[in-house]
């Protein structure tokens, strides 16, 4: 078990790169996160109904109507490559 | 020794919508690359996703047609992955909560009627299009954001043929209800399986494999018989079987392991902040139940009842609902509707499979049809002319009556004309008649044949051959 397991994985899964420092600073950070939610584990909840969105509003809509999409050029401008019509990325594999 | 296998299917199905999921861009199949895309499919910050209602009632009709339980508060979650085909780096799905839940549905296999538990049926948006290159890989993001329900089975299907048979009662009923059109050619159905296998009365279940990239409803079966043979094969040469996903290869015909990084999942699923759950009252499923269309196991019932054909001709008509409306506008106008079944099923499919089209495209209406039936059924014109005849209506648009006119197609039933070319045919050819004398009985069709062709294949064959059969009797020739 290497020190920074848990801050490596996370790491990988959302593909960034961190310095040993960083490692370092997110580790206790995340460590402080995960301790306080121990904490919360801690309240009695009986009789309490979970709640799943913290906006007491429900079943807002659009209706089924086409709307203008971007003009390709204007979606593709920020790409870093674009290629007829195409984002063009990293050769992935699957 | 005895092994059974233990399948569960999950199958996608893209919902035909006019937009897409979460925002207006239009929900198209075919467009050039990165055309119905907006700062909300393309995961722009800042923007706000907004969920289309036409999507919430879809998912709750094929709920009911599949008898699920529709669930009164369900809610979006994000399912997070890396992957250059998710602008947004995770997907919208449901995770927790789905749209429906506990269904069934009831396929036939040769034990007789089966049911096939429905375990869930979630919402959520499709990804985009990956396009792999040389040294790149090319993103279309106009299937970003399209509406799709995932429905899971539960592991209740035994057999590579309960799959096949499961795939297309699933489909079947899902283009009833008019919601997708089902095309695995143009990915609107996309299907995954799970399988492991187990000897027979063991009660634990095997670990499993699941199956990713079928391409067809026959893939599938495939792929399925193949990987159970692999199973069972390793499992009896002592070896034990690694959980994980294999590609389906259809050119070889073989599952391969995936063997990648990506394998090691962990989609961190957490409520959609952005996204506000949805509640469900009862009159809104009650209304929609009042909507769903007549179900195909039903329509098969009533068609054998109303039309008094046989329980296998209702099956084969209502495979498709266009094609089984199609027959009943058809049948109500004829004299006999069993007749017109039997043309539909074997003489009009056929011709329609020939043409790559469906009954939607067909230029003849079920009246033209109709008088093709009716000519058919009083043996105006016999079988063989009768495709000849619905291969003209279906290029000229010409009725059936103008063309058995037209080319003289009516069946000859002179019976002076016949019986005089039948007493030719056995003067010309006294080898044939010899050879019947002397016990050679299927010598007869030959002279069958000669007469058909002297008729041009019109007059009734079962009425050539008995004729000839008395003149030979009577001592003719």
């Amino acid at each position: 078990m290497g020190k920074f397991d848990k801050v490596d994985y996370l790491a990988r899964l959302i593909r960034i790169e961190l310095s040993e420092e960083e490692k370092e600073l997110f580790s206790s950070q995340l460590g402080d996160i995960l301790g306080y939610v121990e904490q919360l584990k801690e309240v009695d909840i009986s009789g309490v109904e979970p709640m799943y969105h913290p906006l007491p509003i429900t079943n807002r809509f659009r209706k089924d109507e086409v709307r203008p999409s971007l003009d390709r050029d204007k979606a593709l401008s920020n790409a870093p490559e674009a290629k007829d019509g195409f984002f063009v990325v990293p050769k992935v594999i699957e | 020794m005895d092994w059974e296998a233990v399948i569960g299917l999950e199958v996608h199905v893209q919902l035909n919508t006019n937009t897409k999921i979460f925002c207006g861009c239009r929900n198209e199949f075919g467009a050039e690359p990165n055309t119905n895309v907006c700062p909300v499919c393309l995961g722009f910050p800042g923007v706000l996703p907004v969920f289309n209602q036409k999507v919430l009632e879809y998912a709750i009709k094929v709920g009911l047609a599949l008898n699920c339980r529709i669930a009164g508060y369900t809610k979006f979650d994000r399912k997070n992955y890396f992957y250059p085909d998710l602008p947004k780096a995770y997907q919208i799905s449901q995770y927790d909560m789905p749209i429906a839940t506990e269904g069934w549905i009831e396929i036939d296999t040769e034990n007789g009627p089966k049911k096939i538990g429905i375990k869930r049926v979630h919402m959520e948006e499709d990804a985009g299009k990956l396009i792999h290159g040389e040294g790149a890989s090319y993103v279309d993001y106009n299937r970003a954001g399209v509406p799709l329900l995932e429905i899971v089975s539960q592991p209740d299907i035994s057999s590579p043929e309960e799959a096949y048979e499961y795939l297309t009662t699933l489909k079947q009923i899902v283009q009833y209800l008019g919601v997708s059109d089902c095309d695995m050619e143009k990915g609107s159905l996309r299907c995954d399986a799970n399988v492991s296998v187990r000897r027979r009365g063991e009660g634990k279940l095997g670990t499993k494999t699941e199956i990713k990239n079928l391409n067809s409803f026959k893939g599938v079966k495939s792929a399925l018989e193949y990987e159970i043979r692999r199973q069972i094969s390793a499992l009896e040469s002592g070896e034990t079987i690694q959980q994980e996903t294999r590609l389906w290869d259809a050119n070889k015909g073989i599952t391969q392991s995936m063997r990648s990084k990506e394998e090691a999942h962990d989609y961190r699923y957490f409520p959609e902040p952005d996204l506000l759950p949805i509640k469900v009252d009862s009159s809104t499923i009650e209304s929609l139940r009042s909507e769903l269309p007549e179900m195909p196991k039903a329509r098969r019932r009533r068609l054998v009842e109303e039309y008094k054909i046989t329980e296998y001709d209702a099956k084969v008509l209502c495979l498709e609902k266009e094609f089984a409306d199609y027959f009943e506008e058809t049948a109500r106008l004829v004299k006999n509707p069993k007749k017109c079944a039997n043309l539909m099923i074997s003489i009009l499919a056929e011709q329609l499979n020939q043409r790559g089209i469906s009954v939607k495209d067909l230029a003849v209406s079920p009246e033209q049809l109709s008088e093709l039936v009716n000519l058919w059924d009083e043996g105006k014109i016999n079988n063989l002319v009768v495709k000849q005849v619905l291969e003209e209506m279906i290029e000229t648009g010409k009725p059936a009556g103008a063309i058995v006119e037209e080319k003289g197609l009516a069946q000859v039933s002179d019976e002076g004309m016949l019986e005089g070319l039948a007493r030719e045919t056995i003067e010309k050819n006294p080898k044939v008649v010899q050879d019947y004398r002397s016990g050679k009985k299927n010598a007869v069709m030959f002279l069958v044949g000669q007469v058909m062709k002297a008729t041009r294949g019109k007059a009734n064959p079962q009425k050539v051959r008995q004729l000839l059969e008395r003149l030979l009797e009577e001592g003719v020739g």
